[in-house]
């Protein structure tokens, strides 16, 4: 009966959400204010059903009601209620499904916080999700749909891939999948104003905090899922450029692009077309992820089935989204005006080259991740793209990137001098050299990509806090240092966090891959073996029970200069319902390096008694790699926070006359 | 500088960027791009020597052989119709098993032994990596093709 509850409610939902994508729309158009006015409680509607199918989903996953295929195929009695919750979105059908609860969840967010905003410009944003929602829903109704019965109902589900059961499955995906919606409501904001043909600073400033929690969420996604694969995967890699993570990665960069991009809208009214182009590219690329992850093409782990109606289906639905959009844009794009001048060297032109470089090394990425399925598709043989591609590619553009980033916030909007750039920064050019050429002797032998790398991450952080203090001298008239520190805006520590994120993010990808030890090693009980300064003395293997499996589990002691640090417990697991194998790495995190011990398999298979292959690692400085991710969240966080987005949206509020009154003169 | 001269010079940076950056990804791409070969390919000399490539199979049952150090390891692949040695220094993925589909990346030696620097085995009992997958299929494929032939052939004979 429940899932029948949980059907129903995505057909209405469905409804809903047709009405919502049209006659908002139109009415914005042709100026009815009843169809108009139906936007919000559209909005609102969509998201309560959503919410029930979402809750029918999940009461049939605790239950283990296995006459519904999907949790027959992804649950087991044994599998513990928090696992049992999370396999909600442990599949292809219930992970769209957390889609679109997401983009109605941002609807809802739009619609509710949206009073502000002109109701044209309401029901256009409203008006563009509720199609992206149709289509979404569409595509679970006819080709993945969770509540599918299975008569008779099986007696056992087949479980969890043992993968997923861990809590990073709980949070990894609704981030990920927070962000990757998120930038819908860019997305529709883009539409809107081209549809509207008004596309001002007061756009910009409606649509900069949604893009930027989006932003804020794909980043936390992405470190979350880097995180989990370093710690589950028991290879101690945090990144494999596997095309399902570039598939993250993609609208990522273009949503770093995006959130500068309009910053430049905003202050100054330039790059107006470029901005919407990037909304719209930003969207077309998290479409394109899911389809990538969701249909199946690339067989991975995040591919849970493979069926080409679902994949055709995604491709028409992203040919449309994108083709609809361009063709759009191609068409009131010349409306829409370039904006404001500005000169060859100003902070404009600075962060048109950083976004330029971050759409080049997003179309690099692009290519290395396509090409193969093109050759596959094309039946002109298998290959791939190995990550050493990539390094070459991205860090070279990364570089100038990174270094334009301390050279920007120094520069003046309009029209900057060299002269008087180069006077304002060369202390803290100097400082990071300074840094950059010595720090790393101290960790072991210099490379000089790694003092590289180390001098533009100091450099980062020094021109922060030299253009904080520039900052609070010229505004300071007088008063107290601190006290002048504290009235700048919240925006403005913001985007020196998220820049502090990315030196400490730098640091960690330098060191871990400069200087990081690892062996394999066959080592009895009794055996040590030293990596990076400790040593590692294996006391044999016990073997232990869990709630769904059963594990070998190592004991292990860590020495230092002789000296007992903590004992170690790396496990192999084997899963009863599924009888997969699973590594479970035994981690040591420390603030400046990690030390990592994993089991691999028993020499003699008979006797897992006796002596194993193991691996340890050291890893210098590895969890400043999402720490700094960390830092970037933080700052977007309080970017977002700022006071001027609510006491400005309030001052904008007898702006409606004004766009209506626009609205007739293009009517 | 006329705004004429600054749009001007505005496009040509983004082009020299545009330049640098495609000169960039050709040659990184000539050079990373690493090739698929099936057993039976490799066995007909399609491989490239010193190069590093791809293959693909099933591990033969019984053929994993582990040397006195623990971590050195030789085994199978097989298309089912040609066989290849593979050596390996390491620890093996989770889901590495006797008769099931294996991906490993590497050289070919002198000896004719595949030095492999990465073994890959998916996550999933059921998976078979679709490289394995077509090493395999193609390899059926042309069993059947030449069992037809040898048919069409006896039943020309016969006639």
């Amino acid at each position: 009966m429940i899932p029948e509850v949980g059907n129903f409610a995505l057909v209405l939902a469905l409804c809903v959400a047709l009405t919502q994508g049209t006659l908002p729309l139109l009415g914005a158009h042709l100026n009815r204010q009843q169809w108009v006015a139906l936007a919000r409680p559209a909005a609102v509607a969509q998201a309560l059903l959503l919410a029930i199918a979402f809750g029918c989903l999940t009461t049939a996953f605790v239950q283990n009601d296995f006459s519904v295929v999907y949790v027959a195929q992804h649950s087991n009695t044994l599998l513990p209620l928090q696992y049992r919750v999370a396999a909600v979105w442990g599949g292809h059908e219930g992970s769209l499904l957390l889609w679109v609860v997401m983009l109605v969840l941002w609807t809802l967010a739009v619609a509710l916080r949206s009073t502000q905003l002109p109701e044209a410009m309401v029901a256009r944003v409203l008006g563009v999700l509720g199609l992206v929602s149709a289509g979404f829903l569409l595509f679970i109704l006819f080709t993945s749909n969770p509540f599918e019965r299975l008569l008779p109902g099986a007696a056992e589900g087949r479980d969890l891939n043992p993968l997923l059961q861990d809590p990073g499955l709980i949070i990894h995906p609704p981030m990920l999948y927070m962000g990757y919606v998120g930038f819908s409501v860019a997305f529709a904001f883009a539409i809107a104003a081209l549809l509207s043909g008004q596309l001002d600073a007061a756009w910009a400033r409606w649509s900069r905090p949604w893009t930027t929690a989006a932003w804020v969420f794909l980043t936390i996604g992405i470190a979350l899922g880097s995180w989990w694969a370093y710690y589950e995967l028991g290879w101690g890699g945090w990144w494999f450029w596997d095309p399902v993570e570039n598939a993250s990665f993609m609208p990522w960069l273009i949503g770093t692009a995006l959130v500068h991009s309009l910053a430049v809208t905003e202050k100054r009214g330039s790059f107006k077309n470029w901005t919407v182009l990037l909304a719209i590219s930003a969207f077309s690329l998290s479409l394109l992820g899911t389809f990538l992850v969701r249909s199946g093409v690339l067989t991975s782990v995040h591919a849970f089935a493979t069926d080409p109606r679902r994949g055709i289906f995604i491709l028409v639905f992203l040919g449309t989204v994108i083709g609809s959009s361009l063709a759009l844009f191609a068409w009131r794009a010349p409306k829409v005006g370039l904006g404001g001048r500005f000169g060859l060297l100003s902070r404009e032109s600075l962060l048109l080259t950083n976004n330029v470089l971050l759409v080049v090394a997003c179309a690099s990425v692009l290519l290395g991740t396509l090409y193969p399925l093109l050759i596959d598709a094309l039946g002109a043989g298998k290959l791939s793209v190995g990550p050493p591609y990539f390094d070459a590619v991205f860090v070279p553009l990364m570089l100038p990137a990174v270094f334009l980033m301390g050279v920007a916030p120094c520069a003046r909007w309009k029209h900057a001098s060299v002269r008087e750039l180069a006077r304002t920064l060369r202390w803290a050019f100097v400082a990071a050299a300074v840094v950059g050429v010595g720090a790393p002797f101290l960790f072991g032998e210099w490379k000089p990509l790694v003092a590289l790398s180390l001098l533009l991450a100091a450099w980062i952080v020094f021109s922060a806090l030299l253009n904080l203090f520039e900052r609070v001298q010229s505004t300071r008239a007088g008063q107290p240092f601190l006290a002048a520190v504290r009235r700048q805006p919240r925006s403005f520590f913001g985007m020196h966090l998220a820049h502090v994120g990315i030196s400490v993010f730098i640091v960690g990808v330098t060191m871990v891959g400069a200087y990081q030890a690892e062996k394999d090693v066959k080592m009895e009980p009794g055996d040590t073996v030293s990596v990076g300064g400790y040593s590692f003395r294996f006391n044999g293997v016990r073997e232990e029970k869990g709630p769904n499996y059963r594990a070998l589990v190592g004991d292990i002691d860590l020495l230092k200069n002789g000296a007992a640090v903590r004992k170690m417990f790396p496990e192999k697991r084997f899963y009863v319902a599924s009888s997969m194998p699973m590594t479970e790495a035994a981690i040591d995190t420390g603030f400046l390096r990690d030390v990592y011990v994993s089991l691999g398999e028993p020499i003699d298979k008979a006797r897992p008694d006796a002596a194993w292959a193991v691996r340890v690692y050291y890893k210098p400085f590895v969890d400043w790699i999402w720490g700094g991710c960390v830092l970037m969240a933080m700052g977007g966080l309080l970017a977002i926070s700022d006071r001027r987005y609510r006491i400005k949206a309030r001052s904008a509020a007898p702006a409606p006359a004004v766009t209506t009154a626009s609205l007739a003169q293009n009517a | 500088m006329k705004p004429r001269h600054k749009r001007i010079a505005l496009i040509l940076a983004g082009l020299a960027i545009l330049a640098i950056a495609a000169t960039l990804v050709l040659n990184a791409f000539q050079s990373n791009l690493v090739f698929f070969f099936s057993p039976t390919q490799v066995a007909a000399g399609e491989a490239p020597k010193g190069r590093s490539f791809r293959i693909g199979g099933m591990v033969r049952e019984g053929s994993l052989q582990r040397q006195a150090d623990g971590v050195t390891l030789r085994f199978v692949v097989t298309d089912t119709d040609k066989d290849m040695t593979v050596a390996y220094k390491g620890i093996l993925p989770d889901l590495f098993r006797e008769g099931k589909g294996v991906v490993a990346q590497g050289k070919l030696g002198d000896d004719g032994v595949f030095a492999a620097t990465e073994v890959l085995a998916k996550h999933d009992e059921n998976y078979m990596p679709p490289e394995a997958a077509k090493a395999v299929g193609d390899a059926h494929e042309r069993a059947a093709a030449n069992q037809a032939s040898a048919q069409a052939a006896a039943r020309t004979l016969k006639q």
